[in-house]
């Protein structure tokens, strides 16, 4: 049964980068922003040096709420090539200069120290999903083992918090295991990692239910790369209270409008004199103001402005569906807000993805 | 509409244009600016955003080009261009063509004028043009007209001719069609003086448009580079003296600051604000000083800043060999150059906009080396509040007779 007491919250992501500026934030009202790709620039290009000098992340950025940061383990692996994973950590090369540079536990928590995020990630040993075989056993005890080098090497356990990340692949077993051993550790909360890359959502959804089954009820769980509105309200339901995703702003970037019946491309020809908002029921600066027409004639020209639009809109959209989940539990109505929210997205009961029927049926939620 | 001179200093026109609008209550400060957009945004900037920039002018700038393609969505929509690009509350003006995109010459004939959008090239004869500005409902529009003589180097006089006696075709085809529509009617049509670098046909433009019932006059042909400006600026004060005192008029593609000024001492009176827009583009801020009475400490400070700066941008430009970097002025800072990595001052001290009161150098060259949306945001914000600030200076300037000094001041800075 989803907790009453559960926060679910949207990060949004890698908002240092792909960032709404402050003043359509704050109308927006958000909470968490993660700065990932961060990590992995400054790491490369220098030290955490000009982060310090700057008063930290939240100085340099001029961000007054919170910030989590990941260790950079995911990108290092997933965005350069010619990356080699030790027990030492992850040794790569620089796609900016050539240089080698290695990236351990200890190096990743000093960095995060420096630019002093809220809430800090261990680094872990990353693998795909997809991949099978002794290697997915080697990286969870590695993770385990660089867990304890990061809690070691963390030199500011009261302003920061550092989360463990769950590995252990899509093998209920070296999962389970992961979760006896880092659990043991008095960490003040948990990611569940190494899913949301290219598995089934058969296999995903179980999973994450397994993690959430035996990670402490009194810490925050949060699920790294999720995600689709469908996936966040299915986790939720699951016992998942923190997530983030690239997919809304990304999807925006590419003229594409999340609503609760999934998402309009607006580019497309059919929008051309479709003079209503995106969303009628949405608050956010961009439908008060612009309709769909106006938007595909913008998305259509080389004005930036369009992105910026949707990107608002579809974070806007993110943050409103998270407000009425907590809502819904807080009001001790969260089954019947999950069928609204099928309903809505799906049309008719029956054809609400399987996965999602199944892994609602596993908390006691039962559709149509 | 009514346009009053407060005073004329040296050429210069001060005044106001009043009862402005479809509603008659808006008023335009000359000597003044209008906002640049690109397809009825600003570039870069959410309305939100936009909002967050002070001094923002009454009066937009929408492009035809931009906008042509789109006539068959607006004239279904038949609430107006304002209300579909969500500017209700702003005075807007359509010029023809983009002053930042050259336009190609040779597509100019004795009925039609094309314009060139993302889509390709539109023509338009002046029904369809008519058509296109009734759907828009735009306050000012510039009238179709042939502009194509500053396109090309060496005009022949048989070819400048032609474009004053056609854009005069055109203007006396378009009043016409306002007469017949209501809808029109409350539009004000701006007449284009064009004629080249001729003396005898330039006159002969203004003369002959001054005649027609138009509510301003558009300069054209006067854009190009800082040289050819010079030698057109000789032209400029006759021909705005042949134009009557109480109608204002704008200029098509100048819109840089030691350029601006030359152009209001010649009797010019609203300008394009393109200018800010290419600044950003090239991943730089505005940081010209226009406070000609600043407090003594601050003068000193950016005198220095100034002459630094100068130094560096005559080394760089030395240096400097792809075509973007070599339109730098002398009137910006390069972002993307590596000292300003660890500058954690504002792009301007003192400068009261969004960018500047939230954000460091150091921040926005992180942006532009990740090559980040916000980058342009931020520094469209900036380059916007700047520009606007120093139309608003021109005024105070005229106002209290220091324009000398307000004009030592830009020259000193202009490379």
């Amino acid at each position: 049964m989803p907790r009453c007491c559960n926060s679910p919250h949207f990060i949004q992501e890698k908002i240092m980068a792909k960032r709404v500026s402050d003043c359509s934030s704050k109308v927006l009202g958000m909470g968490f922003v993660p700065s990932s790709i961060l990590i992995l620039r400054f790491t490369v290009l220098r030290g955490p040096e000009l982060i310090q000098k700057a008063n930290g992340l939240h100085g340099f950025m001029n961000w007054p709420h919170n910030l989590l940061t990941d260790s950079g383990g995911f990108q290092m692996v997933s965005l350069v090539s010619l990356s080699e994973v030790t027990e030492e950590g992850v040794r790569f090369r620089s796609p900016y200069d050539g240089n080698e540079t290695l990236l351990s536990p200890e190096k990743s928590v000093q960095i995060q120290n420096a630019l002093g995020s809220d809430i800090i990630m261990q680094l872990d040993d990353v693998v795909s999903s997809t991949v099978t075989g002794p290697r997915v056993e080697e990286a969870m005890y590695r993770s385990i083992r660089w867990l304890d080098r990061c809690i070691a090497a963390h030199q500011r356990p009261d302003k920061q918090y550092l989360f463990a990340i769950i590995q252990g692949g899509l093998d209920a077993d070296l999962r389970a295991t992961c979760l006896e051993e880092m659990t043991k550790r008095d960490v003040p909360g948990f990611a569940i990692g190494g899913l949301s890359g290219g598995e089934s959502k058969s296999q995903f959804w179980r999973m994450v239910a397994l993690s959430t089954s035996r990670l402490p009820k009194d810490k925050p769980r949060y699920l790294m790369g999720v995600g689709y509105a469908t996936d966040l309200v299915v986790c939720v339901a699951l016992g998942c209270d923190m997530f983030d995703c690239v997919f809304p702003t990304r999807t925006a970037r590419f003229g594409s409008a999340l609503v609760p019946t999934g998402n309009l491309q607006l580019r497309k020809k059919v929008f051309e004199k479709d003079f209503g908002p995106i969303d009628p029921e949405c608050t956010c600066p961009t439908c008060q103001k612009h309709s769909r027409a106006f938007l595909h004639a913008l998305l259509h020209s080389d004005n930036t402005a369009a992105l910026h639009h949707l990107t608002v809109h579809n974070i806007a959209y993110q943050l409103q569906l998270m407000s009425a989940v907590r809502t819904s539990i807080v009001e001790k109505r969260f089954p019947d807000f999950v069928r609204d929210f099928m309903g809505t997205m799906y049309g008719d009961p029956t054809l609400c993805p399987t996965w999602a029927t199944d892994a609602l049926a596993s908390v006691g939620i039962t559709l149509g | 509409m009514k346009l009053s001179l407060t005073k004329v200093v040296n050429g210069c026109r001060l005044g106001k244009i009043k009862n402005l609008g479809k509603t008659g209550d808006h008023t335009m400060d000359i000597p003044g600016c209008l906002l640049y957009t690109k397809t009825g945004s600003a570039p870069h900037l959410t309305h939100h955003t936009l909002h967050n920039i002070h001094g923002v002018p009454a009066m937009a700038q929408l492009t035809l080009s931009s906008l042509a393609e789109h006539h068959e969505v607006l004239r279904e929509y038949k609430e107006g261009v304002g209300k579909f690009i969500g500017m209700p509350e702003s005075l807007l003006y359509c010029s023809l063509h983009d002053p930042v995109s050259p336009c190609p010459a040779g597509y100019v004939t004795n009925k039609s004028v094309s314009v060139w959008s993302v889509a390709g090239r539109v023509e338009m004869t002046v029904s369809k043009f008519m058509a296109i500005q009734q759907a828009l409902q735009p306050d000012w529009f510039q009238c179709l007209s042939d502009g194509e003589v500053s396109c090309k180097e060496a005009t022949s006089i048989k070819r400048v001719r032609k474009s004053v006696d056609r854009s005069l075709l055109f203007l006396d085809n378009c009043l016409r069609l306002q007469e017949e529509s209501e809808v029109l009617q409350k539009s004000v049509i701006i007449g284009v003086i064009e004629g080249g670098d001729v003396m005898e046909e330039r006159l002969r433009s203004a003369r002959e448009t001054a005649k027609r019932p138009v509510g301003g006059f558009l300069l054209d042909g006067f854009q190009g580079n800082p040289t050819t400006l010079e030698t057109r600026l000789r032209l400029l004060s006759s021909v705005t003296a042949e134009l009557p005192e109480d109608k204002p008029r704008l200029i098509s593609g100048v819109s840089r600051p030691d350029e601006v000024l030359e152009c209001i001492e010649r009797g010019v009176d609203l300008f394009e604000s393109f200018f800010p827009y290419q600044v950003t583009e090239r991943g730089c801020a505005l940081t010209f000083s226009f406070d000609y009475q600043p407090n003594p400490e601050e003068t000193l400070l950016q005198q220095n800043g100034t002459q630094e700066e100068i130094k560096c941008m005559d080394q760089i430009k030395k240096m400097e060999t792809t075509g973007c970097n070599q339109e730098i002025t002398s009137f910006e800072i390069n972002l993307k150059e590596k000292k300003y990595q660890e500058d954690f001052n504002p792009l301007v001290r003192g400068c009261s906009c969004y960018c500047c009161k939230n954000h460091t150098r150091a921040y926005i060259h992180h942006l532009l080396v990740t090559n980040e949306l916000l980058a342009g945001v931020l520094l469209m914000m900036h380059n916007f509040e700047h520009y606007f600030g120093f139309f608003h200076y021109i005024r105070e300037a005229l106002k209290s007779d220091k324009l000398t000094q307000l004009k030592e001041l830009i020259h000193r800075q202009a490379s």
